[in-house]
């Protein structure tokens, strides 16, 4: 997978798998688009949307960014921030949860 | 991409590598180009801001009572006699992956010293974010024309005007600076800036291939952060 060129001391990857990367996302985001056009709804999108949304930015981030070749250092360095938006996104659900049943609790029951 | 050679140290692959670079009590991202590290800080800061952006989007529409407007209808196009739900949106998708494709290939002839070939491939890559830029700004201003405003819209709640515009909007201006990068970068590759090791007009550093790269990085970043808007927003 790795060709070194001896002289020049640079590390390419041969164009196949660039392009199987590319087609791959072209084919991801059809798939994405036609979640939408056959109008799935409830759990079934939610989850279908969430899973090419992952896939698509795995491979991005793997391939083109070249974070599968990188050393462990830089790429521990990147993903475990992470885990702060997750704990962030945790937080934000509870407090939508509870603003909007003050809402309904307020505008239309009347508290 | 990094090329793993430094004089007088060994690097080890996976876990024991990571423990060893950072221990080491030297540079911790060993052969990683400077600036390329520079730039991952950068996105890591950039994730966060459109974290904040796309977790307040979810906070506000969790929160509202009134019914959020239906992006498949809101953002359809009507052609040839038929209402096609989203249609502007998969055509941008499309060109943006198409860019971002390009823009990898650019990286790996970068490296290989192929100048020409990656001269014209950011050109191909400018021209699909101009693209994209200009479809954005049609599909702008068809929303701005059909009433949605920042604090009202006619399809539901009037939270869906502030969020589409701050979240499309701070998209769309990176990808307008990116587009002008690759233009200035894409005149430096045909100069031959790269291969004659022209230093640049801020930096003591020489021209190297590496900036292709970091570049690039910035460029996929931007069609990834697409990628989560795409879903989050147009989608769901």
């Amino acid at each position: 997978m790795v060709e070194t060129d001896k002289k020049e001391q640079t590390t390419t990857h041969k164009i196949g798998i660039y392009l199987w990367i590319w087609g791959l996302l072209f084919v991801l985001s059809f798939f994405s688009y036609m979640v939408d056009w056959y109008q799935f709804q409830g759990m079934l999108r939610w989850s279908l949307i969430l899973i090419f949304m992952f896939l698509k930015a795995g491979l991005i981030m793997a391939f083109f960014m070249h974070l599968f070749w990188e050393r462990y250092a830089l790429v521990n360095v990147l993903l475990w921030p992470m885990t702060a938006i997750a704990c962030f996104i945790f937080l934000m659900v509870a407090e939508f949860k509870y603003t909007l049943f003050t809402r309904l609790l307020y505008f239309f029951v009347g508290g | 991409m990094s090329d793993p050679k430094i004089e007088g140290y060994e690097f080890k692959p996976g876990y024991s590598g990571m423990a060893q670079d950072t221990a080491s009590d030297q540079t911790m991202f060993k052969g990683v180009h400077w600036g390329k590290a520079m730039m991952w800080i950068f996105l890591l800061s950039d994730t966060f801001i459109f974290s904040c952006f796309l977790i307040s989007y979810m906070k506000g529409r969790g929160s509202t009572t009134v019914e959020w407007p239906n992006p498949s209808e809101v953002f359809g196009l009507h052609v040839f006699g038929v209402d096609v739900p989203l249609l502007l949106i998969a055509i941008m998708t499309f060109v943006l992956i198409t860019s971002s494709g390009t823009m990898a290939l650019a990286v790996k002839y970068g490296y290989e010293k192929n100048r020409k070939m990656c001269g014209w491939l950011i050109l191909a890559t400018a021209i699909g974010g101009l693209t994209f830029v200009g479809m954005q700004a049609f599909e702008w201003s068809k929303l701005i024309h059909e009433g949605v405003r920042p604090w009202e819209n006619p399809f539901g709640a009037p939270q869906f005007g502030s969020f589409f515009f701050m979240i499309t909007g701070f998209h769309g201006t990176h990808v307008s600076i990116g587009v002008i990068f690759l233009f200035i970068y894409a005149y430096k590759t045909f100069a031959g800036h790269y291969d004659e090791r022209k230093r640049g007009w801020f930096t003591s550093m020489k021209g190297d291939y590496v900036e292709i790269e970091i570049l690039g990085l910035y460029w996929h970043f931007v069609d990834l952060v697409w990628v989560f808007i795409f879903a989050f927003f147009y989608l769901w």
